[in-house]
């Protein structure tokens, strides 16, 4: 409700001011700012239309007629060709998923019970951890590239599942932003806990994280997001085709085809490779904005 | 009282639980980001291809930070071009992405605006999505060929040359030059004198055809969560201080320039410090439309390109050092002038 009052506020405070005249330039202003947000709307969405219209045409029409969205002769040719010689998608996606639904929950729950230890514990050296942490947040990702290839082949972990994963299981920008939520979270229910004889990890398990939903999803949405998008680690530790994701499978099809890939294939793939990321942001949406808010600008 | 014995209590088995709950934290982050780190360090002072065992790597003293710094070699001018075109795609993106996120952001917070969650969900979704899939969408539509050829084919009536757009390594600083008759012969002080093997008429090129692409799509892909930052911040200013510049007789544009903007000013920040973070790191895109260009070599696909393609650790992992200086200098000069602004 208070949002409500304030976003309306100011308009009818102008109109007041202003007179006829300027109410009706601010509709005229409406329209304009509509007509504008409509066409920019048009330019984000349409090139994912056109790129599922397009998985469904054969690739000689894919060509042949650019502007239409729909195809003439609809055909499941390019879904057909996901498992060929060309590229084992089946296996790419169950790669993907994987591999992500593993750093998703781990890291979920490293986060949460570091950003607990931090946000209420008092114990020596905490601020030392928590400082460190926050420095290790300026080292770009690009830098950790060649460094983390060597370690993991110090560790024997390269082209495994284990190295696909064992890195990216904790990331410092969840561990802040559990820290930050579970400083919200009232002292009483863990004085509450404690004098009924709770220790921290009852305590934690059993009354902490229970109220910690929104955060967590928001956690688990970015990890999951994070992870099924990766390219670049991905590119680096993987080598044998078992082992690819879906944007590794993807990308590295067009360094060894060229610009003569079939088109209608390749916009099936990226088509399949956005999907679980769209239906997860359509149900979770709001998640989506909590864990923006979350990220340090609100406080 | 009771609270300060609780306190008393817990303390007493924090330090346990403390390290136990920071500990699988604790062990990934020195394992797969200290330790590599200074790993990393040691590395780019030695020559090692990455195929051998580390401890057959030789030491070479600063000799892979000289080969990209000092000496005269292909290698130099490949990491002034990365240098160079990596540049002009970061102050490029960063400045438009941001007032382009600030505008949309303004007009989607509009009061009684129709449809504005369906416009907050729409911009924020290239965003959700992975940069290799959008990048070969992009490609598709970027072909000779393709759709947006073929739109701008109809916009101008058939008088469109179809170009190639990921291929086209043109300068678009030349090409301007270039309507004006200015070409690398008409100005030879320029053309002959040199920075770091690459002369100064290459210095000045602009963003190549092909790379100007790559900034379109990447601004597409970004506006949307630099929208959702600027829309939040925007909903904690307080209406009472627009009413009061209605009340004084302030225009609209007058409130943006003199209490939205200012009153912004963190969220901005925030904003351009990670768009730097981001630009500055430039890969997926390179990688998927158009690799091996002179023109779009990036700094960070020339790390990639150099350690792993080219089984130079050594020197890529100083290329990374560079980059990340780089990087760091960018952010604390943002920083510099922002707040030089505040106090103003």
């Amino acid at each position: 409700m208070a949002t409500a009052t304030k976003a309306a506020a100011p308009a009818r405070s102008l109109e007041v001011v202003g007179g006829r005249g300027s109410e009706t330039r601010s509709r005229i202003m409406k329209y304009v700012s509509l007509a504008i947000l409509v066409l920019l709307a048009l330019m984000t969405l349409y090139p994912f239309l056109y790129a599922i219209g397009t998985s469904f045409k054969s690739n000689a029409e894919a060509f042949a007629s650019p502007l239409s969205l729909l195809p003439q002769a609809p055909t499941l040719e390019a879904y057909q060709m996901l498992n060929t010689g060309l590229a084992n998608v089946p296996r790419w996606t169950l790669n993907s998923a994987l591999v992500a639904l593993i750093v998703t929950i781990t890291r979920v729950l490293f986060d949460s019970i570091a950003g607990y230890a931090l946000a209420r514990m008092h114990f020596a050296g905490r601020n030392i951890v928590f400082v460190a942490m926050l420095g290790t947040m300026m080292i770009p990702g690009v830098v950790l590239l060649i460094p983390r290839f060597i370690v993991l082949k110090q560790f024997g972990m390269l082209d495994s599942y284990w190295g696909l994963t064992f890195p990216f299981m904790v990331d410092v920008f969840g561990i802040f932003m559990m820290k930050q939520f579970f400083e919200s979270v009232p002292y009483e229910l863990e004085e509450a806990a404690f004098v009924d004889g709770a220790n921290r990890l009852d305590m934690f398990f059993r009354v902490v994280l229970p109220t910690a939903g929104p955060a967590l999803a928001a956690l688990a949405i970015f990890s999951f997001q994070g992870m099924w998008n990766n390219f670049m680690d991905v590119l680096v530790i993987v080598n044998s085709p078992d082992l690819y994701t879906l944007p590794l499978g993807l990308g590295l099809l067009r360094g060894s085809q060229g610009v003569n890939l079939p088109w209608n294939f390749i916009m099936a793939g990226s088509v399949l490779t956005t999907l679980p990321m769209a239906l997860i942001f359509l149900f979770f949406q709001r998640y989506f904005v909590e864990g923006i808010s979350y990220s340090g600008i609100k406080g | 009282m009771a609270t300060r014995s609780v306190v008393r209590g817990l303390r007493r088995q924090d330090l346990t639980w403390g390290y136990a709950f920071l500990a699988p934290a604790l062990i990934i982050l020195t394992v797969f980001l200290v330790v590599p780190i200074v790993m990393a360090l040691w590395v780019s002072f030695r020559e090692w291809t990455g195929l051998q065992p580390l401890g057959e790597s030789t030491f070479v003293g600063l000799a892979n930070y000289r080969a990209i710094l000092l000496d005269d070699t292909v290698r130099r001018t490949d990491f002034a071009r990365a240098i160079r075109n990596t540049l002009y795609y970061v102050l490029t993106v960063v400045p438009l992405q941001t007032i382009l996120a600030l505008s949309l952001a303004v007009i989607v917070n509009q009061p009684r605006l129709p449809g504005r969650s369906f416009f907050r969900t729409a911009y924020y979704f290239p965003a959700i999505s992975s940069s290799v899939a959008i990048s070969l969408i992009f490609l598709f539509l970027y072909q000779k060929g393709g759709l947006i050829n073929y739109i701008l084919t109809l916009i101008t009536l058939g008088h469109w040359s179809n170009p190639d757009w990921l291929t086209n390594s043109n300068g678009t600083i030349h090409n301007l030059l270039g309507i004006f008759g200015i070409t690398a012969n008409s100005v030879p002080a320029l053309a002959d004198a040199q920075f770091m093997g690459l002369s100064l008429w290459e210095w000045i090129s602009g963003p190549s055809v092909a790379m100007t692409s790559i900034i379109m799509l990447n601004i597409w892909t970004t506006i949307g969560t630099m929208m959702l930052i600027f829309l939040a911040a925007l909903q904690d200013i307080p209406t009472f201080v627009y009413e009061a510049a209605a009340l004084d007789g302030a225009s609209a544009w007058q409130m943006f320039t003199k209490i939205t903007v200012p009153l912004l000013r963190p969220t901005t920040f925030f904003v351009v410090t990670i768009g730097l973070i981001g630009t500055f790191q430039v890969f997926d895109q390179i990688f998927v439309m158009a690799p091996g260009e002179r023109t779009t070599l990036s700094l960070a696909y020339m790390v990639y390109r150099t350690a792993f393609r080219n089984a130079s650790m050594g020197e890529g992992t100083a290329i990374a050092f560079l980059l990340f200086i780089i990087i760091f200098a960018f952010t604390l000069l943002q920083r510099r002038l922002t707040s030089d602004r505040a106090t103003d």
